[in-house]
């Protein structure tokens, strides 16, 4: 089998550079995706199971019995006994070095065990409480909601008067049309964090501060979009528009029902753009927002990682659930991601 | 799916009768007008015009926000910034915090641009081998540039705690554990790592590109003379791919010099200002301070703007010498 996909055209033998290909790609595998694969397993571990050191990859956590005169489940270790045979017991309690263990079978006799002479006896489990418990305690549903309201509602803005501006410079000639155009590539040269200030004082005087359209508003007119619908809409022929106009139809209706359809394969690429930029923004967003009740997923994260006692628990399940969106574009729409940057160095 | 229909139908019908007004009125292609004016409004209100109202921010004083309100104060924010006792010692500047981010900057931006262009370099050379499964292997390079700047911070800082993998392997080897985060060198050197495993991915595409449009037949033609591999690499692909490699130098030192998220969430620009970069001081003296120095942070804003406008001038500079240097031949 390994022979088979091996073998190649030519050659029969791999050279050493081929090895040292394969080689230097396991080790891309591993830097690239072991750091995340790492934190998703952590995600569900409990919490008592994160603070072991040193830390395993698999989610192991301490078994833990029911035993009669205990309202608590009790946790259990592996105990070896005088005659070498070992037995699982249930902790009661631990004072100092000695603890106090039972016999689950034998809830009344209670036998006193040195600490370094018991074990625990971890299990396997995948601990999904993290995630459950995010719900009820933290107000997790809203920065969720609020994430998604910005991501959506940003990229259909985003898509309707790009694609507008994009129909207007590649099909129309009127005056002052180039200096539209230049003026519109040229805020590629103006990025956000140069204009921090003043821009905060125009979405502070619109109103708009602790206000999710401040953040919506100000980023919807991208230049790489108008740019890369622009170039696409060029290659629609001038004749469709023609015959259409012949028929009678407004200017709206051939944008509409005409060009847009046409140039979807562009739209598609601008979408996820624009769903990456509004999913992981965070400069803008932690300016205008500051109340906690308005924070997007990546305000609540930072919030949260900032906090003395790091609950990181609770931390890593949200970090996997901010991550899953991204995830699956990114497994289903690779191909368009890469087009786009290859075509127009978008990012 | 009839939902979607109706509500792009319903959209449709509620600019139909703009456009058709705007059409009445504006006839002919000055409709075109109507298209791009809801573009130009927002580019107008929310960049162009911050531009200006950031000049009037770095001459004038005060907590205001209301630039009306602000007292004019000249050149005052350039020198509390610039001025310095002594320039041969940073501790005797009036706000040596600016100088120690310029430099924090200029020192993360340089060991960036390096790595970035050989790391990417050799990653995208590796991937336009023939090799089984290129797509899924480009995946693997690419999938972290897409994870926010907040995940990638946190991913990292999960293991780089004290109880985190990395100090196990520690622990493993005998060593002693360490806070990496607390050191001010190991804080920068993990900043930079960070930021070439989140970005790695989006150069090598980049180059990748470059490098599979380069024409077969150059590579046949070499064959035939037998050429080494590695004359080949140096005469052939790097020079074909110089214009590429241009364009990932520049753009790879335009991001290092505004990097903030991941730091920020990171190190949080410590310990101490270890890893305090320029556009963290700007966020941090209008936004985060007790007091909202807006003075300040847009005159360091201004400087930033030069900074960026200087480096763009240099890559057209440098991609002309480029374009200039392949004609020649």
């Amino acid at each position: 089998m390994l022979n088979f996909l091996l073998r190649r055209r030519g050659r029969s033998r791999l050279h050493w550079t081929d090895w040292a290909s394969y080689a230097y790609l396991l080790l891309g595998l591993l830097v690239m995706f072991g750091p995340v694969l790492w934190l998703v397993m952590s995600s569900f571990k409990t919490e008592s199971a994160l603070s072991q050191f040193p830390p395993t990859f698999l989610p192991y956590s301490q078994k833990t019995a029911m035993v009669a005169g205990h309202e608590q489940p009790l946790p259990l270790f592996t105990v070896k006994d005088e005659q070498g045979r070992s037995r699982e017991l249930a902790q009661v309690r631990r004072i100092g070095i000695v603890a106090t263990m039972v016999d689950p079978k034998q809830p009344d006799t209670e036998i006193r065990v040195g600490i370094n002479e018991r074990k625990p006896v971890n299990e396997l489990k995948f601990a999904s409480g993290n995630y459950t418990e995010l719900f009820g305690k933290f107000a997790f549903g809203t920065y969720l909601w609020n994430s998604v309201f910005i991501t959506v509602v940003a990229t259909l803005i985003t898509l309707l008067i790009n694609s507008m501006a994009a129909f207007a410079l590649s099909k129309y000639q009127f005056t002052g049309q180039k200096t539209v155009f230049v003026m519109i590539i040229a805020t590629l040269m103006i990025p956000p964090t140069i204009i921090l200030v003043p821009a905060f004082l125009v979405v502070s005087g619109m109103g708009l501060l602790n206000n999710l359209w401040g953040v919506i508003l100000p980023a919807v007119a991208t230049p790489t979009g108008v740019f890369l619908l622009r170039q696409y809409m060029l290659t629609i022929p001038d004749e469709l528009l023609e015959a259409a106009r012949m028929d009678n139809a407004s200017e709206w209706r051939i944008y509409w029902k005409i060009v847009l359809p046409l140039a979807a394969p562009a739209m598609a690429v601008l979408a996820i753009f624009s769903f990456m930029w509004r999913w992981n923004d965070f400069l803008w967003p932690l300016i205008v927002l500051s109340k906690s009740e308005h924070f997007t997923l990546q305000l609540a994260l930072n919030s949260f990682q900032g906090e003395l006692n790091t609950q990181w628990h609770y931390l890593l399940a949200m970090t996997v659930i901010t991550l899953v969106p991204i995830t699956i574009v990114f497994t289903f729409l690779q191909k368009y991601i890469a087009t786009g940057i290859a075509g127009a160095g978008v990012k | 799916m009839s939902v979607i229909s109706s509500a792009l139908g319903f959209c449709f019908n509620l600019f139909e009768p703009v456009f058709r007004l705007g059409q009445k009125w504006l006839g002919g292609s000055r409709i075109g007008w109507l298209f791009v004016v809801p573009n130009l409004l927002v580019i107008s209100v929310f960049s162009f015009l911050p531009i200006a109202v950031n000049l009037v921010y770095a001459v004038t004083g005060g907590v205001n926000l209301l630039p009306t309100e602000r007292p004019f104060t000249g050149a005052d924010n350039f020198s509390i910034l610039l001025q310095c006792r002594d320039y041969t010692d940073l501790q005797t500047c009036r706000t040596d915090i600016f100088w120690r981010a310029i430099f924090n900057t200029v020192k993360f931006s340089l060991a960036q641009v390096a790595l970035m262009l050989f790391f990417s370099l050799v990653t995208a050379l590796v991937l336009n081998r023939k090799i089984i499964g290129r797509g899924f292997w480009r995946g693997v390079f690419f999938y972290p540039v897409l994870l926010s700047p907040v995940v990638v911070a946190l991913i990292w800082k999960w293991l780089l705690q004290s109880q985190g993998v990395f100090n196990a392997g520690l622990v493993a080897m005998g060593s002693q554990p360490m806070e990496w985060l607390l050191d001010s060198s190991w804080a920068f050197f993990w900043v930079v790592v960070v930021s070439i495993w989140a970005h790695m991915g989006f150069y090598t595409l980049i180059l990748l590109a470059g490098l599979q449009a380069i024409p077969r037949d150059v590579y046949e033609a070499a064959e035939m003379d037998a050429a080494k591999p590695f004359r080949v690499l140096s005469r052939i692909t790097l020079p074909l791919l110089m214009p590429n490699l241009i364009v990932v130098l520049v753009l790879v030192m335009i991001r290092a010099v505004q990097t903030f998220d991941e730091v920020f969430v990171l190190t949080g620009g410590g310990p101490g200002s270890a890893t305090t970069f320029i556009v963290q001081y700007i966020y941090q003296t209008g936004f985060a301070e007790q007091i909202h120095l807006y003075g300040l942070a847009a005159a360091a804003s201004l400087m930033l703007a030069i900074g960026l406008m200087a480096l763009t001038l240099a890559q057209l500079r440098l991609s002309k010498a480029g374009e200039a240097g392949k004609t020649r031949k």
